[in-house]
């Protein structure tokens, strides 16, 4: 069964805040081998101009990923995880994600496609902080690919 | 914020200094503990063929972490990047070995813009294939 594209538009209920801390900034800095001391030490990321230490571009995904849950897991929406892979991701910053953020995530389902039998589904992300404002939107698109047969 | 490259220093086709990453199975479990990403197909080689790869692949969000890096090595200020986004074209192929993987990425200034921003096109790939499509960042310079 195609995706309906009635849930184009569809807003889900914003995260509880998840606390970006200095260690695990660390953590993913250290997964992803990078050495740029902006992501470990405070006093590096000051100098940039940075109130504390910043997470790597990527790492708001970490955040936006398991938001995207509500969406993936909407079983109302009806998609066959199983099926999915992550076509492409985009991030729009207004600012760096920092240690001590308290961020949460408000899902939007842009657009729902069918392409050769793979339903395209595109989410997208605003993560806010605490005070309302906005740090960065990321925009995911999975494909779902057809069921064998079908 | 305060990028080093100077905005007027840069022109279209402006080169950034190539890299490569090497990917093995351990950094892919390491990833997947930090990241959160637990999906088997990135460290269980049986379950990964089962569902029609050739072996354990790279998580991509691992292959764009990599990529952009030489964005934020080139500007020094990560908070510089405001706007990054990939097309995942095809896995990074991770083998059982100490080698494992290479993930090849070069970038260059593909349009100046308003407010002393630059586009930069980065071109990623791994044994010889292109791994990233329509992969740009737009990065604010001093």
């Amino acid at each position: 069964m195609p995706l309906d594209p009635a849930f184009v538009g569809r807003t889900y209920p914003p995260t509880p805040a998840y606390e970006v801390g200095r260690e695990k900034i660390r953590e993913f800095a250290e997964a992803v081998r990078d050495a740029n001391p902006a992501y470990t030490d405070r006093e590096a990321a000051k100098a940039l101009g940075h109130p504390d230490v910043v997470a790597p571009p990527t790492f708001p995904f970490v955040i936006t990923y398991r938001a995207a849950a509500q969406v993936v897991q909407d079983p109302e929406l009806g998609l066959d995880f199983t099926r999915v892979v992550h076509g492409d991701q985009r991030f729009v910053y207004n600012r760096p994600v920092r240690a001590g953020d308290r961020l949460s995530v408000t899902c939007v389902i842009d657009s729902i496609k069918s392409l050769a039998g793979n339903d395209v589904l595109s989410v997208r992300g605003e993560v806010a902080d605490e005070s309302g404002e906005h740090v960065v939107t990321a925009y995911m698109t999975l494909v779902a690919r057809a069921a064998e047969g079908e | 914020m305060s990028a080093i490259v100077n905005y007027d220093e840069v022109e279209v086709g402006t080169e950034l200094p190539a890299q490569s990453f090497p990917v093995t199975r351990a950094t892919l479990v390491q990833y997947a503990g930090a990241s959160g990403d637990f999906n088997p197909i990135h460290w269980n080689e049986a379950f990964a063929t089962s569902v029609g790869l050739p072996d354990v692949i790279a998580h991509g969000m691992f292959t764009m972490a990599e990529a952009v890096r030489v964005v934020t090595d080139w500007v020094v200020d990560p908070g510089a990047v405001v706007e990054y986004g990939v097309r995942f074209t095809k896995p990074v192929v991770v083998p059982n070995d100490e080698a494992g993987a290479v993930i090849e990425v070069t970038g260059k200034v593909a349009a100046k813009l308003d407010d002393r921003r630059v586009r930069v096109d980065l071109v990623a790939t791994s044994a010889g294939q292109k791994v990233l499509g329509m992969s740009r960042a737009v990065v604010q310079l001093a």
